[in-house]
């Protein structure tokens, strides 16, 4: 008779190690790591930069140059770069983050040759056409505007603002900065920003030899922008007092919530062991937020807990949309769950499967090629190599009780922490 | 059974063969509301997701108005927990009332969340009913009012489970790190002894040919005006769904496509717009949905679109654009291949279909359609009286 009371033996799980690139430097100062797996006949290319530095009187143009990058080079139109990518099958995209502007390029291998040279004319002379700039100017603000009615997304940018001042992560950006945007500032910035010097290309797939060489030789000898690197200035950020804002919207029928504070960066030591306390609070199902305030009292559909590691700053924070009803109950189990983490250990058994969680995670996160790549990109951006992963496993293996409550007392103290409450309260 | 030994886990994905359109009209959202209950503890494992977070795995599931899927991806040393959990709740659930509590409010709050605390996000509560009258398509899986939810007995989840959760109703499929052999020995195992339970006959109402055109006009407090267009279009089985996949990728697949390049930066009409299909089982719908500026008037942008929708009807499109887009349909097929789970996930579904390996046919499907096809089809397809349009006046534009 077959027992289905009692699980099936089960089995460590192996650290899987994140696959090694090679590196290349290019002779025209820029930087490749080349990911060599997988099956199928595709491959990825990013070009990475470091944002320049984040200017309070041209609040939009460091993401108004990600937006505007493809629409037109002195070579192509903005509707031929489009009608290329789009008969090719391929995908070419830029994208946008507080630290760094990529531009990504997925295209399956034998189109290779057919995509490169629009993409080498986007980095050489890009040419942002007034008539496309005023496109992007009215479609920008009708989207800011829908989001502004989405109380996540106001709490965000609220909870942003309170840690982070007004700099490239916690600027509030409104409907009538979008009018300060022009050409010259963009072509300005284009100028310094995308050069081969700032830029760092990972690509991953599966490569020919002959493939890797065509790219590497298209990059090295058609981009050839002076190879000077922008001067970012390292923002500061004062430890700001816990602050508690609520924006009231009359007819909401959920509030949104964030809860947190500044933390520490992936760099720092105590950070892969700080991530167990983090998934033990709030960072997967089975987490005691999730357990507590949806899985017992059915107050929402999700609340999570994360740390972000910014390159100048280091962030936790709580979110959850909660009915209005509700929302004061939320904050106190919120406050229980933090304060529990902080006076009484842990159990060995929950220890036990968190940990479990993590390194299956971790292991389930490195499906393919592209993934590698990821990982790679996330430690060395900030500014750590490889290893950081074997650290972090062996971190998540060793963390004891005694070293989560401490930790908990060390970096989560909820009266220290900004709440940002969009609804009812 | 899928080997696939590049990574070192493993995806157990189980479809139950039951989706939001085998629901009473007056309980809607049942399928999914029970799509939560399945996390709720079975009749042997009080706990499903610590066990499973304990071998190092993850799960999660979806409803759709035609299926309900689950899947879990784990470390494959460890699969057997997987056959252990799924099997377990298979076979029965605890039917826990406390379960059945919290997940009501859980749901009625993803409701909230979803579909009325966002701007538009009651879009599908109200083309539904628009545009279908007969169909059980006329509800969304969320469930046509919090009501329903909220009304849900303990009585009605045992019925549900016991008339669609049973093997005769399910498709699983593994993939991963696993050997064959070893699979077949843990599905007969685990999921042999399961009573195959009752068959369940499927008979809905066919929706019935359109004969007249619809339209709803709502004032809401929207940032933007905004229009919805769904057109009837051919079942999943039909030949022409292929075509009518392939019209949807030429009005807005990419920046190259013609409602974007023509309405969107030539005409400067619409903030937003996209064409796409809901790509269900039986006759679903083809829709196209746009913002427009707010200095253009709705009878203008409406306008815009049917003209580009007419040229479909009345002009062969180009061999040049054929080739662009079926291009772009078979790349998309590779990328999507580079996902484990997305391949269980499809083969579980095209067996559901029929046979797990039409999935290898599609590409040829695809790359057989013509210009003819794609006119005949815009021709029977975007006529007045087959189409329902939902609009949103807002209260602030201009």
């Amino acid at each position: 008779m077959l027992n289905r009371a009692t699980p099936p033996d089960f089995h460590p799980i192996e650290n899987v190690p994140v696959l090694s690139p090679d590196r290349i430097d290019l002779s025209n100062g820029s930087k490749m790591f080349v990911f060599n797996a997988g099956e199928e006949e595709l491959v990825r290319i990013q070009w990475v930069f470091e944002n320049a530095a984040f200017q309070l009187d041209k609040p939009i143009v460091n993401s108004a140059l990600s937006g505007m990058l493809l629409e037109g080079t002195s070579q192509y139109t903005s509707a031929q770069i489009a009608e290329t990518v789009d008969f090719y099958g391929a995908y070419l995209f830029p994208e946008f983050s507080y630290d760094h502007m990529s531009l990504n390029l997925i295209t399956l291998t034998k189109y290779v040759d057919k995509l490169l040279p629009v993409v080498i004319s986007v980095l050489n002379d890009a040419i942002f056409p007034q008539q496309e700039l005023d496109t992007y100017i009215r479609n920008s603000k009708q989207s800011l505007n829908i989001s502004l009615q989405k109380n996540d997304y106001v709490a965000r940018r609220n909870f942003n603002n309170v840690l982070f001042g007004n700099s490239r992560y916690g600027y509030i950006y409104e409907e009538n900065d979008y009018d300060l945007l022009n050409r010259e500032d963009l072509i300005s910035l284009y100028r310094s920003q995308i050069v081969p010097a700032n830029c760092t290309l990972l690509v991953a797939g599966k490569i020919s030899r002959e493939t890797l060489d065509y790219i590497s030789e298209q990059v090295e000898s058609q981009w050839v922008n002076p190879t000077q690197k922008s001067l970012t200035t390292v923002p500061a950020f004062q430890q700001v007092a816990p602050k508690v804002l609520v924006i009231e919207k009359e007819k909401a029928l959920q509030s949104a919530i964030r809860i947190g504070s500044m933390s520490i960066q992936r760099s720092h030591p105590d950070f892969p062991a700080l991530q167990v306390l983090n998934a033990t609070l709030g960072g997967y199902f089975g987490s005691r937020l999730m357990m507590n305030i949806r899985e017992d009292k059915g107050y929402t559909y999700g609340i999570g807990s994360g740390l972000g590691s910014l390159k100048y700053a280091g962030f936790f924070t709580i979110s959850s949309e909660v009915g209005t009803s509700v929302c004061a109950a939320t904050l106190k189990e919120i406050e229980f769950e933090i304060n529990r983490l902080r006076q009484e250990k842990i159990s060995l058994n929950e220890l036990t499967l968190v940990k479990n969680y993590l390194l299956g995670s971790m292991v389930g996160s490195l499906e393919n090629v592209f993934s590698h790549a990821d990982k790679f990109k996330q430690v060395y951006f900030s500014g750590l190599t490889l290893d950081y992963y074997d650290y972090y496993s062996q971190q998540v293996k060793d963390v004891t009780p005694e070293r989560l409550m401490d930790l908990a007392n060390k970096y989560l103290d909820y009266d220290q922490m900004t709440k940002v409450i969009v609804g009812k309260l | 059974m899928h080997e696939a030994p590049e990574t070192p886990m493993a995806v157990v994905n189980i479809l139950y063969d039951v989706g939001a359109r085998d629901e009473n009209p007056n309980q809607t959202g049942f399928a999914h509301l029970f799509e939560h209950l399945m996390f709720g503890g079975s009749i042997n494992v009080p706990e499903y997701d610590k066990h499973l977070q304990l071998v190092g795995g993850e799960n999660n599931a979806f409803t759709s108005n035609d299926i309900t899927n689950y899947y879990v991806t784990l470390p494959s040393v460890n699969i057997e927990t997987a056959f252990w959990l799924e099997s377990d709740r298979m076979l029965s659930l605890a039917f826990s009332e406390k379960s059945l509590e919290v997940q009501r409010n859980v749901v009625c709050e993803e409701f909230k969340q979803r579909y009325l605390n966002q701007p538009y996000g009651d879009v599908w509560l109200r083309l539904r009913p628009l545009a279908y009258k007969t169909h059980p398509y006329r509800w969304a899986t969320i469930g046509q009012e919090l009501a329903h939810i909220e009304n849900a007995k303990m009585e009605d989840v045992k019925s549900f489970f016991k008339k669609h959760y049973n093997p005769q109703n399910a498709i699983l499929v593994v993939a991963g790190d696993v050997k064959v052999e070893e699979i077949k020995k843990l599905a007969e195992k685990w999921f042999e002894p399961i009573p195959a339970g009752e068959a369940y006959i499927r008979n809905l109402p066919l929706e019935p040919r359109r004969l007249e055109e619809r339209r709803e006009v709502v004032q809401a407090e929207v940032p933007t005006d905004s229009i919805y267009i769904a057109f009837h279009m051919p079942a999943r089985a039909d030949k022409d769904y292929y075509t009518a996949d392939l019209i949807s990728d030429l009005l807005s697949q990419g920046q190259s496509s013609r409602l974007y390049r023509r309405l969107l930066k030539e005409q400067e009409l619409f903030g937003e717009i996209n064409a796409y299909i809901t790509g269900s089982i039986d006759a679903g719908l083809l829709v196209v949905e746009g913002k427009p500026l707010r200095e253009v008037s709705m009878e203008t942008a409406e306008a815009a679109i049917w003209e580009e929708l007419e040229k479909m009807r009345s002009e062969y499109v180009l061999d040049y654009e054929l080739e662009k887009i079926k291009n772009k349909t078979e790349s998309t097929m590779v990328f999507s291949e580079l996902s484990v789970l997305n391949r269980a996930m499809n083969f579980a579904y095209f067996e559901l279909l029929g046979d797990a390996n039409l999935i290898n046919e599609e590409i040829s499907k695809y790359l057989s359609v013509t210009a003819e096809d794609i006119r005949t089809l815009s021709e029977d397809l975007f006529r007045k009286e087959n189409s329902s349009t939902l609009i949103y006046l807002s209260d602030t534009h201009a």
